[in-house]
């Protein structure tokens, strides 16, 4: 399985810190939010944000980026720390 | 949850960084910044806090979230292209996280160097990546009720221009 994670603003519109999505389903960071708009339909717009950035295994990453099992795929809104 | 974590491998040798939900003492570390430090003539501090508003509204207060795993790698990240690039000293970021009241302190980055020259850049260079690459996200309690601020195009601008 694929771990996700989702923090701040992300995270209420969604309703849900995190979740799996099968690494069968998904073999890229853009699969794995196909993955997640099968699971729940009402999610597919909040994921469709283009500004939402993504990090796989704590490292920033784009769309493209090759996931397996055990990973951890976090998508969150642009920061705003300081 | 309090972390407090110092980061002794090679290149970050002497950066620490601290994210907590407790306040810190400003005094307090500067006194770090500065104890047994002779070689640095040079101390440049910042620190931020909670304003009562923002985009014409009162705000009340601020909730800060942040991923906890990623969040110390990314600030070490950023303290160690400081330190590629200026000749510095000592530096110290901490960020609070948590429910903050309005002029509580949020964030700390002090930097020493020889001269005042690299202190200042230093310091000023990690605040502007700290704005816009490190996950850390608020929240604000306003007069309207609580609403996740929006990343500004401005601090995005300012970080991008110290590749100009």
């Amino acid at each position: 399985m694929i771990k996700v994670i989702f923090f701040a603003a992300l995270r209420e519109q969604l309703g849900c810190g995190g979740t799996e999505v099968s690494a069968n389903s998904a073999s890229t960071v853009a699969e794995v939010k196909v993955a997640l708009g099968q699971k729940n339909n009402e999610w597919q717009n909040y994921l469709a944000n283009n500004a939402l950035l993504c990090a796989v295994n704590h490292q920033m990453v784009n769309e493209e980026y090759s996931v397996k099992a055990g990973d951890e795929v976090a998508f969150f809104p642009p920061v705003t720390g300081g | 949850m309090d972390m407090n974590t110092t980061i002794n491998n090679g290149i970050n040798e002497n950066a620490e960084i601290s994210i907590q939900t407790a306040d810190f003492d400003h005094g307090f570390e500067v006194n770090l910044l500065e104890n047994e430090n002779v070689e640095d003539g040079a101390v440049v501090t910042f620190s931020g806090r909670v304003r009562n508003n923002n985009l014409g509204l009162k705000v009340k207060g601020l909730f800060l979230e942040h991923y906890p795993e990623m969040t110390e790698k990314l600030l070490a990240d950023i303290i160690q292209t400081a330190k590629q690039r200026w000749n510095i000293g000592r530096v110290k970021v901490i960020h609070r996280i948590g429910q903050l009241a309005i002029g509580e302190q949020i964030v700390f980055v002090g930097v020493t160097s020889k001269h005042r020259q690299d202190a200042f850049a230093a310091n000023e260079f990690i605040m502007d990546f700290l704005k816009v690459k490190a996950p850390f996200w608020k929240k604000e309690l306003t007069e309207l009720g609580e609403t996740w601020l929006e990343a500004k195009t401005s601090d995005k601008e300012k970080a991008q221009a110290w590749s100009k």
